[in-house]
């Protein structure tokens, strides 16, 4: 176990930083820095936050310091056969649990094994008046007070520090195995969205442009059952696959072009956007790399049911996240204010006004 | 209480955006909605508005927004907390009206609902394209999803398939000023801040809710359930940990303590063993083969971790008749008891036998028995405590026995409510859960919605002024001075 509690330290940073109106840049791995608006204030690490607090595998409960490292994390839970269901991104060696709850990015399990928000039990924080608060807990049902620790996941840091963070974790599945078939983008759409309306031990489902990925996980004559259903070819070193999908180390993600992540409706046609299109999460995920307007990708994006972000590259001073309808963008405002009147934790990352 | 002209001018008002039938104020149409499922706590409404359309809620809104006159938002007046329960200076706003499911996608596995549809009404409505929505709290068959919105219902299924803010996308909300907000889409995710969780369980505080949209998932081909009998409860609980530990998710996992099976048996005859300390009920569903494969797995791990008994059900009638007990477990208590009031903490399961233990010693310290059922997957603990309301004192003595429990929840790491919602019942333990500055914070949260505070006053969080007042009565253990006295 690394790290140190760093907590009455970081308390006093943030109360100085509020003596003297300085904006914050909180930082754990720093792996994320393209992600979002441009950073900017004073570094307030949180990398030597870290160590993990608790951690009882019959309780499918793991608590850590948010500055631990994601790997540290993972290896933890994967020497008692359990893992972090949302599978996350890993953007460099040093991304840490913190960074993966305020980005609220999730991998190729995600349709099927929930997001990170639907994994985050309790938090303790720092808000932007420097109090040390606690919500939620490190039981798996709780309903007492609003649901603030989900609302830091996808904040982008915005509305408080995390100190500590409490997450369910789930049993690795015992056989996983991956299977691929050459298709059209329209093909895999379909056939994912058949598949995952039929009680199939699916965990994952993506096409990179030429091949329909599909990943089973579950006990070893149910998968062996499934792929008699589903067909296709078995692919060898299939982790190798869904981590390079996971990281975007895949092929696909090495271009110079914009890339944008859509979110739509699982069953959404492929997008007839200029470009190259990589079809994930079942088809709810869609990647394009492509310089075409942004106000195009975000009306395409938007008249499917969706959203659209510019996830890297390009001008990224304007609206990188979609733009929100104006009152949920007021009811955002209030809520900063509400957390962090004085504007102290990553100014503009979000959005330019939060 | 408003003053009479102010009432007559807003009543006037009303009267000119709703029905004529939409809008009740007679004692006798009024007195309906004095309570939900705690009964406990009654208080007739200024006035009911039963609206039908979207159009008319903002309407409503805006009007109570104007004259500054409180609204509750009430479903189907289940819920266990009273979180529903009306202000007498206050508009009950009933949803019954949306009633209707207004689409269901099956490519895209969802379906738009209006609020006061009923929980189970959607499974059915789906059931035709081989898809459910999972949440299936006991009060099911009348609850409706507007309701389970508010509170974050849960359910026997919550291990495996989540409480509701796992399986809804989008809502359509009506702001305290009348302002109608889309939360969430149909895509998996949304831009921004996670609204769509904030709103959920937020217990009508922040918004009404007028429409939403939910998550289906295929029907699994098959479920399977194994009855386990045992000696004592620490066993009971340390199968449940083996079952976890070999990295089974059931997709059900229930406790029942003997009181609680000798009460559920006597009222349906499931065949349960009544000389058990404890029964579990797990159940094994997906496909064929998972299910048979998990099933012996499962077996073979009750029988190692010191079952008495291990029974497989045959078949689904077997299936439902296991379950019939642990269903009607609330029931059964309410044939043996005058009356029971049903307590709702989540502690970490480990925990439970010790729980367990000072629950049975608090028991006999007031002298009122308790029987529990527990959903020992996600650690959710129902005590219910058995006592007769006609015995002067004795009500406020289950209350505070209630309480007690709940704060030994929070002492061995849980929670105070799991899945029924603080509401108007569990506002004062609110204050042993968190701290002031924590209670700050939700109030801060709540005024950026609802500056003047008109939703659902009173309810779920607490003023640090009553927590302050609690605080110095504790010395007196909970014996009230000057009862007389309003605390808020």
């Amino acid at each position: 176990m690394s790290g140190a509690d760093h907590t009455e330290a970081l308390q006093a940073a943030v109360a100085a930083a509020r003596a003297d109106a300085t904006p914050l840049q909180i930082l754990g791995g720093d792996t994320k820095a393209f992600l979002g608006r441009p950073p900017v204030g004073e570094p307030l690490s949180l990398a030597g936050h870290a160590g993990i607090l608790s951690y009882e595998p019959s309780e499918l409960v793991i608590r850590v310091r948010s500055g631990t490292p994601l790997a540290e994390v993972e290896a933890t839970l994967a020497d008692r056969g359990q893992m972090l269901a949302f599978e996350p991104p890993h953007f460099g060696a040093g991304a840490t649990l913190g960074g993966c709850v305020a980005s609220g990015l999730s991998g190729p399990r995600r349709p099927f094994g929930g997001a990170v928000r639907d994994h985050v039990l309790g938090v303790r924080l720092l808000n932007g008046r420097a109090e040390v608060l606690r919500f939620g807990g490190e039981v798996m049902k709780n309903v007492a007070g609003y649901d603030l620790s989900r609302l830091m996941v996808g904040a982008m840091g915005t509305l408080g520090v995390l100190l500590d963070v409490s997450v369910k974790v789930l049993p690795r599945p015992p056989v996983e195995v991956t299977v691929r078939r050459p298709g059209s983008p329209g093909e895999a759409i379909e056939a994912m969205n058949r598949w995952a309306g039929r009680p199939l031990p699916l965990s994952a489902a993506a096409f990179d442009g030429e091949y329909l990925h599909v990943r089973l996980s579950g006990t070893e004559s149910g998968v062996r059952a499934a792929r008699s259903v589903i067909g296709g070819d078995l692919v060898d070193e299939a982790d190798g696959f869904w981590q390079r999908l996971r990281d975007q180390r895949h092929a696909f993600f090495q271009s110079g072009l914009p890339l944008w992540r859509l979110s739509v409706p699982a069953a959404t046609r492929p997008l007839g956007l200029p470009g190259k299109e990589l079809i994930d999460w079942g088809g709810a995920q869609r990647w394009l790399l492509s310089d075409a307007p942004a106000g195009q990708v975000r009306a395409v994006a938007a008249a499917a049911g969706g959203h659209a972000t510019l996830f890297r590259g390009a001008d990224r001073s304007g609206d990188v996240f979609h733009p929100l309808a104006p009152a949920v963008a007021a009811l955002h405002r209030r809520l900063k204010a509400a957390f962090d009147p004085d504007h102290l934790f990553n100014r503009g990352r979000l959005y330019a006004d939060l | 209480m408003p003053a009479p002209r102010d009432k007559t001018a807003l009543m006037a008002a009303l009267q000119g955006v709703l029905p004529p039938d939409a809008l009740l104020q007679e004692a006798e149409d009024l007195r309906p909605y004095e309570c939900d499922g705690l009964s406990a706590y009654r208080q007739v409404p200024l006035a009911v508005a039963l609206p039908s359309t979207i159009e008319q809620v903002q309407d409503v809104m805006r009007l109570c927004h104007r004259h500054g006159v409180p609204v509750v938002a009430r479903g189907a007046g289940t819920g266990l907390s009273g979180g529903a329960l009306p202000r007498g200076d206050g508009v009950l706003l009933s949803l019954a009206r949306f009633n209707r499911i207004l689409d269901i996608d099956p490519s895209n596995r969802i379906a738009r609902v209006q609020p006061g549809v009923r929980n189970q009404a959607i499974s059915e409505a789906a059931r035709a394209h081989g898809l459910y929505y999972a949440p299936d709290p006991s009060s099911q068959i009348a609850c409706t999803i507007g309701g389970n919105v508010a509170e974050n219902s849960g359910g026997v299924h919550c291990l495996k398939y989540g409480l509701t803010v796992h399986n809804i996308l989008r809502i359509e909300v009506v702001t305290v000023d009348g302002e109608r907000v889309t939360i969430g889409s149909e895509a998996l995710d949304s831009a921004g801040y996670d609204l769509l969780a904030l709103m959920t369980g937020s217990e009508g505080m922040l918004g009404v809710i007028v429409e939403v949209t939910v998550r289906l998932l295929p029907l699994p081909e098959r479920a399977q359930v194994i009855l386990a009998a045992f000696a004592d409860i620490e066993r009971a609980g340390a199968a449940v940990a083996d079952i976890i530990g070999a990295g089974i998710v059931p997709a059900g996992l229930e406790m029942m303590d003997g009181p609680a099976i000798r009460a559920a048996e006597a009222f349906v005859h499931a065949g349960y063993p009544t000389d058990a300390a404890a029964i579990l009920l797990c159940e094994i569903d997906g496909t064929n083969e998972e299910v048979s494969e998990q099933i012996a797995q499962v077996r073979g791990l009750l029988l190692r971790g010191g079952a008495t008994e291990v029974r497989t059900a045959r078949d689904e009638q077997e299936r439902l008749v296991f379950w019939k007990g642990r269903k009607a477990a609330f029931p059964a208590v309410g044939r043996i008891s005058p009356d029971y009031y049903c307590m709702d903490g989540t502690i970490p399961r480990r925990r439970l036998p010790e729980v367990l233990r000072r629950i049975a010693e608090l028991s006999r310290e007031y002298g009122l028995p308790v029987a529990n059922v527990f959903h020992a997957g996600d650690g959710n603990l129902h005590p219910l405590i058995l006592y007769d309301a006609n015995r002067p004192g004795e009500l406020e003595r289950t209350e505070e026995l209630g309480g007690r429990i709940l704060e030994l929840c929070v002492e061995v790491g849980g929670t105070i409510t799991g899945e029924h919602g603080v509401g108007i019942e569990k506002i004062n333990q609110m204050c042993v859960q968190f701290q002031p500055l924590e209670l700050t914070q939700f109030h801060a949260v709540k005024a950026a919605f609802d500056p003047q505070g008109l939703l659902n006053p009173g309810k779920a969080v607490p003023t640090l002024h009553r927590c302050a007042e609690l605080g110095a009565m504790h010395v007196h253990h909970g014996q009230l001075r000057f009862p007389e006295l309003e605390r808020f």
